[in-house]
């Protein structure tokens, strides 16, 4: 087992991974002593989001090893700091992509902390006191009040876990895009971890919901499990040409998804939303963005307030990831399956 | 000269067409309808040249119908309305930009946007529901349907004001839909061109602070002394780029040919909005990292509906906006496109029509 020199007073106990292959392995470590606004926790689950997959590989050139990855995490509270006010020993808690921010820029001001140029990520990263953030593949967590949410009782832990991270990351721009209306429609492209989430979401909100695919395969998991109203397999011209004009909106979580077909698809004042980050720009084409006034435009998990009121929505709608649940030692299995894209929909790893 | 085939319409009509794709001008006889029960007939002061005009006379988009006679940024004095006509009389100084017809009754025209209906037609390089043809205001008169007919203000001058038909509404449109119109709110102009200079005006009639970005540092003293923006970044320059990143709320990005959009959206803050108004014949390059990580979007917007093209006519004379420009002959217009190919007017070329076109 790999381990640190104990910088931190407590122990802690988690999967590393210690260089570029990304293989995790058992990894001693410690954690902060539960400073006065801090949120002690045992971590009982832990979804793995397709951003842990690039980090333990370094394929963004920011990680720093050995790296805890895991920023979908959920547990109950151990022990608070004498100045937390929102939650006690006990309580069902939840942390998502970041720990820590600046509280003074205009991001902050607003509520927008996943804006704020000086964001600390949940792992991999520099924390105030430059010691090395670990996520939540482990077995406790300390972390600041502002950066935790409350999980309501209604919504189970396992389940709850990915609303963190990809609940979160389809919540906010159907919120901020205006495509949370009842009877707008909408279409999301890709169904993954993120994808399956914007379905059961903007069903909950009252929008038509349509499953862009280049794989019939998915239509009866996305009509019969998840609840979109149709599927259109976008590989097939007829579809495709019959679906012109008729999205208000339209979140893609595609990496690597041609635009101009999308942007046909949309009403005029149609929204894309991109999600996911290909490696090589996109193609723009000038017109259907201008003759229609279309826009494409992006989003990145949500603040602190917003990933709260997520929470708390999907409580009242009962919505839930699908997951797969995991043992810590099949996590190295279920990267490779990952990385195939061979989940329904989110491994959540059980940590206790 | 050439001669139209239409002998069916029924008034005779004169202007300068292009036959073919060199895009070159020259006298063109043709006709056009008899003024309806809705329509306003104008005879034509002043048209602007707007580098639309210059994209379809080259057929650079591929779908130019030649002869064409281009003009939407038009100009004149209504001589005759028909017996539906309530808004206008003989007499009165009007206008027509881009389009002349849409359909009238989907939700685009019900909303007062028009210009989105999907069975709109433009003022020239077009065809109407009966098959006929309609040619712009590089003529001497034009035929219009009321709807389609602005009130030119009193108080804004005929040909310095024609190019607000087109480029002024271009750029006011995207300013208020994009809610770019924040006073104190910091606003890029990527071009300073016909759109770009207009941008500026308007821009800081809004209380706007504008700085003007352009690949040509000897703009600066305009467009800081002349045209009145707040501050100049000159794109070429790396170290004045990366100091200005995450420094303005907007950007408004008139260039017409392909360009990299990345430099201009490091530009924007958090939530920064990007519109683009160009129109090249091949696709842009979008990098998503930045619209991601930073909230941003790239929207379009398409000139504008007819009651906003009167709000933004009303707006300018309130603000005794107008274009800069460069009057010139008709028969001058090959040598004004050669020149509006190299950028090389400050800033819209504007035909003299009533004194320079005769047969």
């Amino acid at each position: 087992m790999t381990g640190l020199p104990e910088v931190h007073p407590n122990k802690a106990f988690g999967w590393a991974a210690i260089d570029t292959s990304g293989v995790l392995s058992p990894f001693k470590f410690s954690t902060r002593g539960t400073g006065e606004k801090d949120v002690a926790f045992k971590v009982l689950y832990c979804g793995i989001c397709h951003s842990d997959l690039h980090m333990i590989k370094n394929d963004w050139g920011t990680s720093i090893y050995p790296l805890v990855p895991g920023h979908e995490v959920v547990g109950e509270v151990t022990e608070v700091g004498s100045k937390v006010q929102k939650f006690k020993v006990g309580d069902r808690v939840g942390v998502g992509c970041m720990v820590g921010s600046c509280h003074s820029c205009d991001n902050c001001t607003n509520n927008l902390e996943n804006y704020c140029p000086k964001m600390i990520f949940t792992y991999g990263a520099k924390y105030y006191d430059g010691t090395v953030t670990y996520g939540g593949c482990s077995n406790t967590m300390v972390v600041d009040e502002h950066f935790v949410v409350g999980i309501p009782e209604n919504l189970p832990l396992d389940a709850a876990a990915p609303l963190l991270c990809a609940g979160i990351t389809v919540y906010s721009p159907l919120r901020f895009y205006g495509l949370d209306k009842p009877g707008l429609h909408v279409g999301v492209v890709g169904l993954g971890g993120l994808g399956h989430l914007a379905v059961k979401f903007a069903k909950a909100m009252g929008t038509k919901v349509t499953v862009i695919s280049t794989s019939p395969s998915k239509q009866k998991e996305a009509l019969e499990n998840l609840g979109a109203d149709s599927f259109l397999v976008s590989r097939v011209q007829d579809q495709l040409r019959a679906a012109i004009g008729t999205f208000d909106g339209i979140v893609t979580v595609s990496a690597q998804h041609p635009l101009l077909p999308l942007l046909g698809l949309l009403k005029s004042h149609g929204k894309l939303v991109v999600l996911g980050v290909p490696e090589k720009p996109l193609e723009l084409p000038a017109f259907p963005l201008i003759q229609g006034r279309k826009l494409v435009g992006g989003s990145m998990i949500g603040g602190m307030k917003e990933t709260q009121e997520m929470i708390d929505f999907a409580a009242e709608h009962g919505i839930k990831a699908d997951t797969e649940v995991i043992a810590m030692d099949y996590v190295n299995a279920a990267m490779d399956r990952l990385l195939k894209g061979d989940v329904k929909y989110r491994f959540v790893i059980d940590t206790h | 000269m050439s001669k139209s085939a239409e002998g069916e319409k029924q008034q005779k009509a004169f202007g300068w067409a292009a036959t073919d794709e060199s895009g070159t001008l020259s006298p063109f006889h043709f006709s056009r309808r008899e003024n309806g029960d809705e329509d306003v007939t104008l005879k034509i002061l002043y048209c602007g040249v707007c580098h639309s005009d210059l994209h379809n006379l080259t057929n650079e988009w591929g779908f130019t119908s030649y002869p064409v006679v281009p003009g939407h940024e038009i100009v004149g004095v209504a001589t005759k309305v028909g017996k539906n006509v309530t808004k206008f009389k003989a007499g009165d100084q009007v206008g027509v930009g881009v389009m002349v017809g849409s359909c009238k009754t989907c939700e685009c025209c019900q909303q007062d946007l028009e210009n989105y209906c999907s069975q709109m037609i433009f003022t020239y390089n077009s065809h109407n529901p009966d098959g006929t043809k309609n040619y712009g205001g590089y003529s001497d008169m034009i035929v219009v349907d009321q709807r389609y007919v602005l009130r030119f203000p009193d108080n804004l001058p005929l040909d310095a004001g024609a190019p607000l038909l087109c480029a002024g509404i271009t750029v006011y449109s995207p300013m208020k839909y994009y809610g770019m119109t924040e006073a104190g709110k910091h606003l890029g102009v990527a071009g300073l061109g016909g759109l770009g200079h207009v941008a500026v005006k308007i821009a800081k009639a809004f209380g706007l602070k504008v700085t003007v970005i352009s690949s040509s540092p000897q703009k600066e003293s305009e467009a800081i002394n002349r045209l009145g923006a707040d501050s100049f970044l000159a794109s070429s320059d790396p170290a004045k780029m990366k100091s200005a990143i995450g420094s303005m709320d907007y950007i408004i990005d008139t260039v017409s040919a392909v360009h990299p959009l990345f430099p201009l959206l490091s530009l924007l803050k958090v939530n920064g909005k990007l519109v683009t108004l160009g129109l090249p014949n091949k696709p842009l390059e979008l990098p998503v990292f930045p619209l991601v990580s930073g909230r941003k979007l790239v929207g379009g917007s398409d000139f504008g509906g007819m009651k906003e093209t009167q709000e933004m006519l009303d707006f300018c004379a309130k603000h005794n906006i107008a274009a800069d420009i460069e009057l010139i002959r008709i028969d001058e217009i090959n040598t004004a496109m050669e020149r509006l190919a190299r950028s090389d007017v400050r800033y819209r070329f504007v035909i003299d029509v009533a004194d320079s076109l005769s047969q």
